[in-house]
């Protein structure tokens, strides 16, 4: 199916080479593959360079402020649960300002897909350190090479009980599509964590480096209902970078907090309430 | 002995004792009590940031006569522990009285009144012959209350009952409770000497500033309410969460005040009418995303009941220190309305209006509130009163051939909003500057075109809200003394006008209920010598008026210590005025 009826019209200033490209791209096919109508998709975005994605493609969206994509994400879900939502964030608008949303909008297993666009460091404020660069990673800001340990989103998925945890790799397109297809079908939270090299900032993790690691975990066999042995295999970082399915479990939705939702989508219901009856426990 | 009398109209009670004492509850109920027999009732409840120990005091007035805060002093005061009597016996009227346990460990010369009387009740001694729960003894202490006022105790048992309704054992000892607590009174022969008579009980409900906000929410259509415990806003969100099914809203406790704003900015983009609340700790965290509202046209109704800062401050009690900052708080230029509702009828109504101004301008509307007005309770007539629901430029479908475009220049500077998932219509909202379509740009063109986009919406936002009463006169028409307040200001300058004018001193009162955009000819209204009070150190509100208006008060009263004006500041001070 074609990609066209998600274009904009808005002039790309990505730097060329960017990964950001082929996730916008894949995105796009999953999407069209999916035949969800444009109208019933919002892309929800934060700041960064992945933050102007609500400009190139052809779905509602909402480009809000650094680390507040969840929450938003959220209550459009809530709002109208006919809607799929589609988070996008940065390593450093999730996992630094962003990240206290994180672990509250998995264990409520809002109905969305998360999408990050971990490219190890801040692109878009001109190379700083990001909480995924990994120890010695020199930047302006870390010039003795980064010191702290790095954050690493799929564990803190795990830790936080996201209901989908995943990885891929912004070089491999048709990968990244399965999983993308799969996140989004996933009824409940699902944190998809994309590998992109920023070809200006990011010397290290560059396009070669994860060509010569990555492998999938589809490949392997791996059990994705297990969630220690996800844990272990999401601590791997070396030679080898598994991309993949890690966990993936069913259980009760963010609905099951609102039973209001089971009368149809907020965004349809009735504004008139009878009053007399609340009033009566005043009285 | 038999005490002589009250000061005035009014009967005032008050329960002291420690936190977990069910002091609160009590005050709640005797003050539904009062209501049921007809009787207009005020109560207050003075507690610190502590869940057990800590003293609670819950003020309680009623009279025949609309009441609008408690006074200075206490006509009858029910202590649940010994240092009740020791805080509190100085400060009770004289010709007044003290109800304590007869156990408690007291010396005789500690009670050290002459002119009032104590009376020590079998409080723990009932409740354990009943079998009852320490706690119980409230309860019994409620039935001597009842007794010494002259309330008939049947409202009481009522009332008790529909608290603990299907719960028969304990429905059982508590009217046994409150029996006995009666007739100890009775067989003491203890008299008060007030006779409350009131008429035939009208249609009135009885709640606070918080319950009516929710209330005034959910008729104004409200059905996602997103929030983070914050004292004195919580009561809005336990309404909300324990109503969700009845009120039809979603609800949600967050995981920050951050999380609780932008969710409503979310909701509000999907197309629905949200709302948060919350105090000036949370507001800070809400600014960044409030700014985030305005810059994406999201309606948002926030409410931020103050108490007394900077940072944790007096965690509960009352200030009116937030007044600039939720008039200029948050980064860049933009239109909000901030609503200053000051008793609980005008936060029903107040409240209604702010989702009609939100929707219909696209723009955060700040209902700015103090502990005073939300945690306080008052009787008032059924909410009888509605504000039609206005949901302004909002769309359904889309037929045009058109491409739909979410900030399209208009002649009035309101872009026509879509409810997201509307077929053929796609919606982009953007915190960045954007052009019509809501791509982002920083272009100089467009950035000049889409500030005054926004800013033609003032004269159309500022017509609106001269429309709902930005101030409201109350007192004489040729005063002598004008005073400017707002918020819980109103309830003890009503009745301090009321007794000045036995003295004849005529006295107006000058309420600003909006305080941005700010309203319109206020000079107009200042007859006579001016006072200006405020609970706060700088005169906020004064600080407002002289920047809109460029007057400066004569005379300014200020109360900063964590407590409401009390009738007595506002009329010493009036006094001092003219004399």
């Amino acid at each position: 199916m074609s990609i066209k009826p998600f274009d904009t019209s808005a002039t790309n200033t990505w730097c060329p080479g960017c990964g950001n490209f082929a996730i916008l791209m894949t995105v796009k096919q999953a999407l069209s593959d999916l035949q969800i109508p444009r109208e019933e998709l919002v892309a929800v975005t934060g700041i960064g360079c992945h933050g102007k994605f609500t400009d190139y493609i052809k779905v509602n969206g909402i480009h809000t402020i650094h680390g507040r994509v969840l929450p938003v994400a959220t209550a459009i879900k809530v709002a109208n649960h006919n809607l799929t939502v589609l988070g996008f964030a940065g390593d450093g608008d999730a996992f630094n300002i962003g990240i206290g949303h994180f672990p509250h909008t998995a264990r409520r297993n809002v109905n969305m897909t998360y999408i990050i666009h971990n490219n190890l460091i801040y692109g878009l404020t001109t190379g700083q350190t990001s909480p995924t660069s990994k120890q010695g990673f020199v930047t302006k800001t870390s010039p003795r090479g980064e010191w702290s340990i790095a954050i690493n989103p799929l564990t803190q998925a795990l830790t936080s009980h996201a209901s989908f945890v995943a990885r891929t790799f912004s070089g491999e397109p048709k990968h990244m599509k399965e999983v993308l297809i799969k996140g989004i079908k996933h009824d409940g939270f699902a944190l998809i964590d994309v590998l992109q090299p920023c070809v200006s900032f990011n010397k290290i993790n560059t396009y070669q480096f994860y060509q010569e690691r990555v492998y999938k975990l589809e490949e392997q066999g791996h059990d994705t209902s297990d969630w220690a042995n996800a844990y272990v295999l999401a601590e791997e970082w070396g030679e080898k970078i598994p991309i993949g399915i890690f966990y993936r479990e069913e259980r009760p939705t963010y609905k099951k907090n609102f039973p209001v939702l089971e009368n149809g989508p907020l965004v349809e219901q009735s504004l008139e309430r009878d009053m007399d009856e609340l009033f009566k426990e005043f009285m | 002995m038999k005490c002589s009398g009250l000061i005035d109209d009014t009967v005032t009670v008050s329960i002291g004792g420690e936190a977990g004492q069910g002091v609160g509850r009590s005050g709640m109920l005797l003050g539904k009590s009062f209501m049921r027999a007809g009787f207009h009732v005020y109560g207050n409840i003075d507690y610190p940031s502590l869940i057990r120990g800590g003293h609670n005091y819950y003020t309680l007035r009623a009279s025949h006569r609309k009441i609008n805060c408690i006074p200075e002093k206490p006509d009858l005061v029910v202590a649940l522990n010994k240092a009740t009597i020791l805080l509190h016996q100085e400060e009770v009227n004289s010709g007044g009285g003290i109800i304590y346990d007869e156990k408690e460990r007291i010396e005789k010369n500690e009670l050290s009144r002459t002119d009032i009387d104590y009376y020590p009740i079998p409080l723990i001694d009932i409740v354990k012959t009943l079998g009852g729960p320490e706690i119980m003894r409230n309860t019994v202490a409620l039935g001597s209350v009842t007794a010494l006022v002259g309330l008939d105790p049947n409202h009481l048992k009522k009332i008790v009952s529909e608290t603990f309704v299907g719960r028969e054992n304990i429905i059982k000892m508590n009217m046994e409770a409150i029996e006995h607590g009666w007739e100890k009174v009775i067989e003491y022969d203890y008299g008060f000497g007030c006779s409350m008579e009131a008429g035939v009980p009208p249609s009135r409900m009885w709640l606070t500033g918080n319950e009516a906000i929710a209330l005034g929410a959910v008729a104004a259509g409200c059905n996602f309410y997103s929030a983070y415990p914050m004292t004195p806003a919580s009561q809005v969100l336990h309404y909300f969460t324990g109503h969700d099914i009845d009120t039809e809203t979603a609800v949600i406790q967050t995981e920050s005040e951050i999380a609780a704003m932008c969710m409503v900015v979310g909701a509000s983009f999907a197309g629905v009418r949200a709302m948060t609340s919350t105090s000036g700790g949370g507001f800070c965290l809400m600014t960044e995303a409030l700014s985030m509202a305005a810059m994406t046209e999201n309606p948002v109704v926030i409410m931020l009941g103050q108490r007394p800062g900077p940072s944790t401050g007096l965690a509960t009690y009352s200030a009116q220190g937030d007044l600039l900052f939720a008039v200029y708080g948050a980064h860049g230029e933009f239109q909000r309305v901030v609503l200053a509702p000051g008793d609980v009828e005008e936060c029903f109504n107040l409240t209604m209006e702010a989702f009609n101004i939100a929707e219909r301008f696209q723009i955060p509307v700040i209902l700015l509130t103090d502990k005073t007005v939300i945690e306080s309770h008052e009787s008032v007539e059924k909410f009888s009163s509605f504000v039609k629901i206005n949901r302004g430029k909002l769309l359904r479908e889309w037929q045009s051939e058109e491409e739909y475009k979410r900030y399209k220049i208009t002649e009035d500077g309101i872009s026509p909003r879509i409810i997201l998932g509307t077929h053929n219509a796609i919606a982009l909202a953007n915190s960045n500057e954007h052009f019509e379509r809501g791509f982002a740009t920083s272009q100089a063109a467009i950035t000049k075109e889409m500030v005054e986009k926004r800013f033609r919406k003032i004269p159309h936002i500022r017509n609106a809200v001269e429309k709902i009463n930005p101030i409201k006169l109350y007192g004489s028409d040729k005063p002598e003394v004008t005073v400017v307040g707002w918020g819980s200001t109103k309830g003890p300058v009503l009745e301090a006008i009321k007794k000045l004018a036995v003295e004849n001193i005529d006295v107006r009162y000058v309420h600003i209920r909006i305080l941005e955009p700010f309203p319109q000819n206020l000079d107009k209204y200042l007859k006579g010598k001016t006072i200006l009070f405020e609970t706060n150190r700088s005169a906020e509100l004064g600080t407002l008026i002289k920047l809109n208006t460029g007057y400066t008060f004569d005379n300014i009263r200020l109360r900063y210590d964590g407590r409401p004006f009390n009738p007595n500041n506002i009329i010493d001070k009036i006094k001092e005025v003219i004399q």
